[in-house]
């Protein structure tokens, strides 16, 4: 690995001051992500701020929100009785990612913002325009099974990795954030992974020097039905080929209220308003739930290799809908 | 980048009224302007440095350079070789050591950013001269044929055990999920954490 300078701040405002001052740093959390990165040669700062002794690892809830703080383990996300009770998509969908090891690591920001999945941008010896802009793509004509089919562009079709994203997309969760001189922003975890288009090297809406505080989500989704349902190449521990986050409620036999999320076919967390939009005030017959389905991969635009991704789609959210319902 | 563009996907939420707004939700945390005098006190390493770790119950100092993974401090600064190294990057658990009593990939982490914290390696497992009962088990279980993944398989497993092992084979396997054997002596694993989590170690 090469080398970096280490700093470990113990406040919030310390850790905005080093950033501020030290162009070329980056924040390290859990790590899981950032240190395969610089492995790679992916990623080279030249200062890493710890921030993983912060106190921001609290889950707490208000009468409005549920407040996740940004170092969260995703293990300890994943145990709170609060998330358990009113949120379990968020529980469902953090336990299917990953082992037990990294869950243990990985924080609730850093697994939101973990790098784009492509073999080519961990590759240094590939094109990438993510990795390197105007270098190109290798793996539009490479291989790429397991990219994406929705929200991909003619310069990046790489896809977003994280489960817990996807759960957070379909609850519409914000990240709250702060910037040297303590400028708070909020952003939809939705808005906060870019879409690719003509600037794939712009991986995320944070501006550099800014911190993830908080993922909150409105109390008002608690107790939905909901599923997470997730298709990989082997039975755990592995990426998502497809996945879909649902979440509704019912109301004299209609649909009343649903949110859908997409993951593992775009490079970010894909909510899925068309499908949302067809079973919204139906019953939630075979017809509707198909119809769902399709409006779910309206637009996809696959490759030769991942074509299979656009029915698998269409078949993931199927049953996550069945199983939301049951 | 181009930040401004995109303004209007942003909810901007600027200026005390709405700060203690935020902060009555959020984690505590106050803007301040005593960020200057905060800074000064933040010392940056750059180079070698000590770092004093808690490892098998015993303070351990080591001299790394910010680079080094507690994974290569504790194998090549320690000597403590019974956490391997297989794929470095989190895959295959062949590194599982305990963290403050939580099981972790050594290799994914920073020795100085563990500095102060508790490190259990296999080494430690058994507080005596004699095996751990999961040590036992996979002996007599047979539970592997080249051995590289086995103290990382141990350390797992005895999480795995104190949190209560799962009674179906998918459940024992998903909570094993971290750590791969090559060999493929899963169903053998599976026993030898069966027998030891049933006090037959």
């Amino acid at each position: 690995m090469q080398n970096f300078s280490y700093a470990r701040p113990d406040t919030v405002d310390s850790a905005l001051s080093l950033m501020a001052d030290h162009q070329g740093a980056a924040f390290i959390a859990g790590g899981t992500d950032m240190l395969n990165r610089i492995r790679d040669g992916v990623s080279a700062p030249g200062l890493l701020i710890d921030i993983s002794r912060l106190d921001l690892a609290k889950v707490s809830k208000d009468k409005k929100r549920l407040s996740i703080g940004a170092l969260t383990t995703n293990t300890a996300i994943a145990e709170n009785h609060i998330v358990a009770s009113e949120f379990p998509l968020l529980r469902d969908a953090l336990l299917s990612g990953a082992s037990p090891q990294v869950r243990n690591m990985a924080t609730a920001a850093g697994n939101i913002l973990q790098s784009a999945r492509c073999p080519y941008f961990r590759d240094v010896m590939s094109a990438c325009n993510r990795r390197d802009p105007g270098s190109g793509c290798s793996a539009i004509g490479g291989t790429s099974r397991k990219l994406g089919v929705l929200g991909v562009s003619d310069q990046c079709i790489a896809v977003h990795g994280s489960d817990f994203a996807v759960a957070l997309a379909a609850l519409d969760g914000t990240v709250q954030t702060v910037r040297p001189g303590g400028e708070r922003c909020s952003i939809k975890v939705e808005d906060l992974i870019r879409l690719p288009e003509d600037r794939p090297d712009e991986a995320t809406m944070l501006a550099p020097d800014e911190l993830i505080l908080s993922i909150d989500v409105d109390r008002a989704l608690a107790g939905f039905s909901s599923a997470y349902v997730k298709t990989r190449d082997r039975a755990s521990f592995g990426y998502a080929l497809v996945s879909a986050a649902v979440a509704l409620t019912l109301d004299e036999g209609r649909v009343a209220q649903a949110r859908i999320a997409l993951g593992g076919v775009a490079p970010k967390p894909w909510r899925a308003r068309g499908a949302e939009a067809a079973l919204v005030g139906r019953a939630p017959t075979e017809d509707a739930i198909a119809e769902a389905a399709a409006q779910a991969i309206v637009g996809a635009t696959p490759t030769e290799d991942n074509r299979y991704k656009v029915d698998l789609a269409a078949r993931v959210l199927t049953r996550a809908i069945k199983e939301a319902l049951a | 980048m181009a930040k401004n563009d995109d303004i209007t996907r942003r909810e901007f939420v600027e200026g005390t009224a709405v700060a203690g707004a935020a902060a009555a939700i959020g984690p505590s945390f106050m803007a301040s302007s005593a960020a200057a005098s905060a800074l000064s006190s933040v010392q940056i390493v750059d180079g070698a440095s000590e770092v004093t770790l808690q490892v098998n119950g015993k303070p351990a100092a080591v001299t790394v350079d910010p680079h080094v993974t507690l994974l290569d401090a504790l194998r090549e600064k320690l000597q403590l070789t019974g956490t391997k190294k297989g794929c470095n990057q989190g895959g295959c658990g062949a590194c599982t050591v305990w963290i403050d009593g939580e099981r972790v990939n050594a290799c994914m982490t920073l020795a100085i950013m563990q500095e102060g914290r508790s490190v259990t390696t296999i080494e430690g497992l058994s507080e005596s001269d004699e095996l751990h009962p999961l040590q036992a088990a996979f002996i007599e279980n047979d539970a592997f044929q080249c051995g590289f993944c086995t103290s990382g398989q141990i350390m797992s497993a005895a999480k795995v055990i104190e949190a209560g092992a799962p009674e179906t084979t998918d459940g024992l396997s998903e909570a094993m999920n971290g750590n791969i054997c090559r060999c493929s002596a899963y169903p053998q694993i599976r026993a030898a954490i069966r027998d030891a989590a049933a006090g037959k170690g």
